[in-house]
């Protein structure tokens, strides 16, 4: 395997080993500022331990996210020299941004969350959680920034030539407001929100389904399942804003999200299917002119079609990205159907009642996870042959000076640590999920009783 | 070239990125040497309350890094591609021994059993004591200086080219000053017995340092002429290898006294000095092109556009004090000795 499939394989790795992490401490992280700040408010307990115990598990993501970050700055100029010089001004103008503004707050600020429940006063705790909370958001900002302007550049312009080619920024903030920016960041934000309240909903459900700490975890499990309706019906709305812009900015990867190989009028729209990219064409369930129709709201406006690309300027995985694309959407409908399902059983009073129902709660903590995953793959893979859209290729992009052999050395060394990272990781996250917020099993009565005992002494 | 208070852009964001990087080895650098000492405490409960003097700040310490290493990618992202891909074995190694580093101090409590804990406990002294290594080896090899080709792209070997005589020097070197520093941190934050035991390290750290140091410095002196360059041409310059020198001898004569927090201030001021020696033999340059001269790395081919580097001067001015603000607001906030009852993973 030569320098580019390697270092490609290396990046992709370790980049979804990373992407892991941060969208679960974004959303735990927006939990946990929810049940800090509901303690502060009601001085009720079961806030107090609620808040405690998503901070324990938010303090074992956020610490895998950190390091495995690291991996990712430094991978742009060990493994991706040509790109680092040529996009320098840019990509690594936001990355000092997201360190500066970002990263130092949320790093600062987690010494006191983690550590500081009996050194501050509980107003300035909170303002810890709020500073994390908000320091992992403007993080994804940044980063999301520097991918966007990948996808779709704006405000630079290129000087030199050849080798020495590189964007410089002429307009920082049509750069940083590039036209896919805002979308994409409410897009990746909403996805972290799911992860995280998707997970905090399944941990309860367990706990609901095992009969332990159900008067906290009944809590916890409405306020989370608001929280994760809100954010899936949210998130229709941003992926339709974000293919709206991909139609516009980048037609060859709108094609491969929808198989599409000549301009049709009205176009299909596939509820899912099989691209065959020999023949061109795709066997599936599909919406006849839905595509069209999304798009433009007509029928019979044309969508352009991947034939519309030489060949070496479009994605040549056309069926891996439909595949991710469809099945990202298909969890995101999925979610809502859910959440929304859950709301109603709420609403007619009988939400913990079907056993069946929580233990599809439980095991849903793994597809915004997938969603998440899948829609990157989408995203990446249908901007190839590009790593700069239009302007660099991925191929072009590669350090000249670095050697196959070490390219291996390092990917089997990732793929040996991250293996045990992840492993630890679920050993971890499980024994901190039994062991539960509190060693205090008969915690539910206790609380009542000392509420109980509240009203009395009022 | 448009300059800001007399200095061109290049040159302030030389000054930025050169302070980010001190304030990282002197911010980390206790944090490693803490952790190559920690081997060296025979008892678990020992360990478990030294790993607590860096609990709360270690990931603050980290964001240098991280801002560190995204102002280099921003100011000067020549020098960054051709160093981080030049380098590639070491930077690799670096990460993978950051990735355990941060993990085993998570880690390490969650578990009774013995083994587990001393499993980490050796992870993590061992990735302390190669981080410090790494860190010293890199800077050994932009000393050195590589060979270059005219678009700056590194041209020597793969594998094992950046173990060289002398940067296995300057890496050894800046693990006995990262460990002699970390032991002064620990004096400031345990008591007891571990005190007593810390103050011996603290010895063996001293003599380990000014040997490795003075070795380090005779072969770069005859080996390295590139160096000498900048200080034949101004003598009055010699005059930081002397401050080094009068910093360096502080910390032993604070030490005997007692006078630990003093101590910690001179040997973050060495960390600042060697640097700042760095920077002289350097500049402008960033990376020595060892054949051909014409193909060396200096501040002027490797900067980012005179528009970025304003904008992210406008990005520190504003960033760093804020910085410097949660640093402050958290270290007040964990001042003092830890002992066992101490706030920990």
């Amino acid at each position: 395997m030569d320098v580019e499939i390697l270092s490609r394989i290396q990046f992709a790795f370790t980049i979804a080993f990373h992407y892991i992490y941060p969208p679960l401490s974004i959303g735990i992280g927006l939990l946990m500022v929810v049940f800090e700040s509901l303690y502060i408010r009601t001085k009720k307990k079961e806030y107090e331990v609620l808040a405690k115990f998503w901070t324990k598990i938010f303090a074992i993501t956020f610490g895998i996210g950190v390091v495995t970050g690291i991996v990712m700055e430094f991978e742009f100029g060990t493994n991706w020299a040509t790109y680092s010089r040529y996009v320098g001004d840019i990509f690594g103008s936001a990355l000092a941004a997201e360190g500066i503004f970002a990263f130092a707050l949320e790093s600062s600020a987690l010494g006191i969350l983690l550590f500081g429940w009996n050194r501050v006063k509980p107003w300035v705790h909170l303002v810890a959680t709020w500073a994390v909370f908000l320091g992992s958001m403007f993080s994804a900002v940044w980063i999301v920034v520097a991918n966007s302007w990948q996808q779709t550049p704006a405000g630079y312009h290129i000087v030199g030539e050849g080798m020495q080619a590189r964007a410089e920024i002429v307009d920082f903030w049509a750069m940083v407001l590039n036209p896919s920016s805002v979308d994409r960041i409410s897009h990746v934000w909403l996805g972290a929100f799911l992860a995280g309240a998707f997970l905090i909903l399944s941990v309860h459900a367990y706990y609901i389904i095992k009969g332990r700490f159900v008067v906290m975890s009944k809590k916890a499990f409405k306020i989370t399942l608001m929280v994760a309706a809100v954010s899936s019906l949210a998130q229709l709305f941003t992926g339709h804003n974000s293919a709206e812009g991909v139609a516009v900015n980048q037609p060859a990867k709108l094609a491969a999200m929808e198989g599409l190989f000549e301009a049709e009028a009205p176009a299909d729209l596939y509820l899912f299917g099989w691209v065959d990219k020999e023949n061109q064409t795709v066997t599936g369930l599909k919406l006849s002119g839905g595509l069209s129709f999304m798009l433009h709201q007509d029928f019979q406006t044309p969508v352009t079609g991947l034939n519309a690309f030489p060949e070496e300027d479009r994605p040549s995985q056309v069926n891996a990205v439909f595949q991710f694309y469809h099945l990202m959407v298909a969890i995101g409908m999925f979610l809502i159907a859910l959440s929304l399902f859950g709301l109603l059983q709420w609403k007619q009073g009988k939400l913990f009642d079907n056993k069946w129902l929580l233990w599809v709660f439980v095991f849903t903590a793994i597809l915004p996870q997938l969603a998440n995953q899948f829609g990157w793959f989408a995203a990446e893979m249908g901007r190839q042959p590009w790593v700069v859209y239009g302007l660099l290729r991925t191929s072009d992009a590669l350090s000249k000076s670095v050697q196959a052999n070490q390219v291996l050395f390092s990917l089997i060394l990732f793929f040996i640590v991250y293996t045990v990272l992840l492993l630890l990781f679920i050993y971890l996250m499980n024994k901190a999920i039994k062991k539960g917020p509190t060693s205090d099993i008969d915690f539910d009565e206790g609380s009542l009783n000392k509420e109980i005992a509240n009203v009395i002494s009022k | 070239m448009e300059t800001l208070f007399g200095l061109d852009y290049p040159t302030w964001w030389f000054l930025v990125v050169g302070g980010l990087f001190s304030g990282y080895a002197i911010l980390d650098g206790f944090d490693f040497g803490a952790g190559a000492w920690h081997m060296f405490f025979k008892k678990d409960s020992s360990r478990e309350v030294a790993l607590k003097a860096i609990d709360p700040t270690w990931h603050g310490n980290e964001v240098w890094l991280v801002i560190g290493g995204g102002t280099l990618f921003a100011g000067f992202p020549v020098f960054y591609g051709t160093l981080f891909s030049a380098m590639y074995t070491p930077f690799i190694l670096f990460l993978l021994f950051i990735i355990f580093r941060g993990i085993s101090i998570k880690f390490r409590n969650m578990e009774d059993m013995p083994w587990w804990r001393k499993m980490w406990d050796w992870s993590y002294s061992i990735s302390s004591i190669m981080l410090a290594f790494l860190l010293g080896v890199v800077l050994g090899n932009i000393l050195n200086g590589m060979p270059l080709d005219e678009n700056f792209e590194y041209i020597g070997g793969g594998f094992f080219e950046f173990l060289n005589p002398f940067s296995i020097l300057v890496g050894v070197t800046s693990l006995a000053l990262f460990m002699m520093h970390g032991a002064i941190y620990l004096l400031l934050k345990t008591e007891g017995k571990l005190y007593n035991r810390v103050q011996v390290f603290l010895k063996v750290g001293m003599a380990f340092f000014i040997i490795s140091y003075i070795i380090t410095t005779a072969y770069g002196l005859f080996k390295l002429d590139h160096l000498l360059i900048v200080f034949k041409e101004n003598q009055i310059l010699f005059v930081i290898p002397l401050l080094v020198f009068l910093s360096i001898a502080n910390v032993p004569r604070l030490a005997s006294k007692e006078k630990y927090g003093w101590a910690f201030i001179f040997t973050s001021l060495t960390i600042a000095l060697l640097l700042v020696i760095v920077a002289f033999e350097l500049y402008p340059r960033l990376l020595w092109s060892n054949d051909i001269q014409e193909n060396s790395i200096t501040i002027y081919n490797a900067a980012a556009s005179t528009k970025t580097l304003k904008l992210m001067m406008g990005f520190a001015a504003v960033g760093g004090p804020l910085v410097l603000l949660y640093s402050y607001f958290v270290y007040r906030t964990f001042w003092g000795k830890v002992n066992s009852n101490s706030e920990g993973y």
